[in-house]
């Protein structure tokens, strides 16, 4: 498939706030996103013309943001309405191997609908895992060092190389990564075992690192996990805010280059994608 | 009628930071007798409904849809009668 008829769903609701950066960097790359509310996908108070079909589209995006003010948990209300009426939908679309980013918000919701870590099957019925408030308690909001510790598993990162360090900027209250503590340990070793682990934060050194470099206390310093098919992606920090150089921290200090530590992301994924459709 | 008053929990073992902020402040304005503070969630839940073990099946299912998270949360409930709308 062209990368022109590419469509990329950049799915909204009230309060998501990183949509149009993560429209942009696809529509930077050549592809065609849209953004859709969700009401366009579940048809309830819609115009006709503005109803959409989540099985038109090749990637699906859950930008950042503060869906439904953070009430109950982060990402639980989006969740709790995706769940309720796009379960089936969504779960074939997964299953058919299409492309699922969750950033930030959008990584809440993925875990609280069940598709990540996805260890057992594609969509638990409830949560395997959750997003917990940062050990600070505080909102964290600073670039991160991303060490890239996957083996080619997750269809997003497949131009990146082993063990390579990304700045990508992070931004949330609720990032640590939590499974049940009775089992945790175990569900670390079959996330290392299944090759689910894609990012981890590290220091500047490249080593693995405690607090302000793992911003939320993350267990095992993760950042990110794809499910084990590799076609959902779920991410704290945001690769979208530096889709460019000049938004980098060190931007004056200069390249060479206009290209950003995000931007691999999005290349790596509609590259796969062209080439699977 | 029903009013259901549900509260949802951090399971024992599970970090509280907002709890331990909590209390690095009172003990800042000089609270110094304060040696815990646990924070839950509270919710009122009204139900239309006149059976009480429906009601109940109802609260149980909301808590394990939406109002607590397995991994982290317990919940527990009250269940009481209210006249009226």
């Amino acid at each position: 498939m062209k990368l022109e008829d590419l469509k990329i769903c950049i799915l909204r609701i009230e309060g998501t706030n990183c949509e149009d950066e993560s429209f942009q960097a696809f529509k930077r790359l050549g592809a065609n996103p849209e953004m859709v509310h969700l009401k366009q996908l579940t048809g309830q108070d819609v115009l006709e013309t503005e109803k959409r079909d989540l099985m038109d589209f090749h990637i699906l995006m859950i930008p950042g943001g503060f869906s439904s003010g953070d009430y109950v948990r982060a990402g639980a209300i989006w969740a709790a309405r995706m769940k309720s009426k796009l379960s089936a939908p969504l779960t074939e679309f997964v299953r058919e191997g299409r492309a699922v980013l969750g950033v930030c918000n959008g990584f809440q919701v993925l875990v609280e609908m069940g598709f990540l870590p996805g260890l057992n099957g594609i969509m638990s019925s409830v949560p395997d895992a959750v997003l917990a408030t940062n050990e600070s308690s505080r909102f964290e909001c600073r670039p991160t060092l991303l060490k890239y510790e996957n083996n080619y598993t997750s269809i997003f990162t497949q131009k990146l190389k082993s063990g390579q360090i990304l700045l990508i900027p992070s931004a949330h209250a609720e990032g640590k990564l939590l499974f049940p503590p009775e089992k945790a340990e175990k569900i670390y070793q079959q996330l290392e075992d299944n090759d689910q682990i894609v990012f981890k934060y590290v220091d500047p050194d490249g080593e693995y690192a405690g607090y302000p470099w793992n911003p939320n206390g993350s267990p095992h310093n993760i950042a990110g996990i794809c499910n084990p098919a590799g076609n959902v992606l779920g991410m704290m920090p945001h690769p979208e805010r530096v889709f460019h150089r000049f938004t980098h921290p060190d931007w004056t200090r200069g390249f060479g280059t206009d290209i950003g530590d995000g931007r691999v992301i999005f290349e790596s994924v509609l590259e796969h994608v062209c080439k699977k459709f | 009628m029903f009013i259901a008053d549900i509260r949802i929990k951090l399971k024992k073992g599970v970090a509280d930071p907002e709890g331990k902020n909590t209390m690095k402040a009172l003990e800042l304005l000089g609270f110094y007798e304060v040696v815990a503070v646990d924070t839950s969630k509270f919710f009122s839940v009204k139900l239309d409904t006149q059976d009480e073990s429906e009601a109940r099946t109802q609260v149980e299912k909301m808590c394990q849809n939406l109002l607590a998270n397995p991994v982290i949360n317990e919940y527990s409930y009250d269940i009481r009668t209210v006249e009226g709308a």
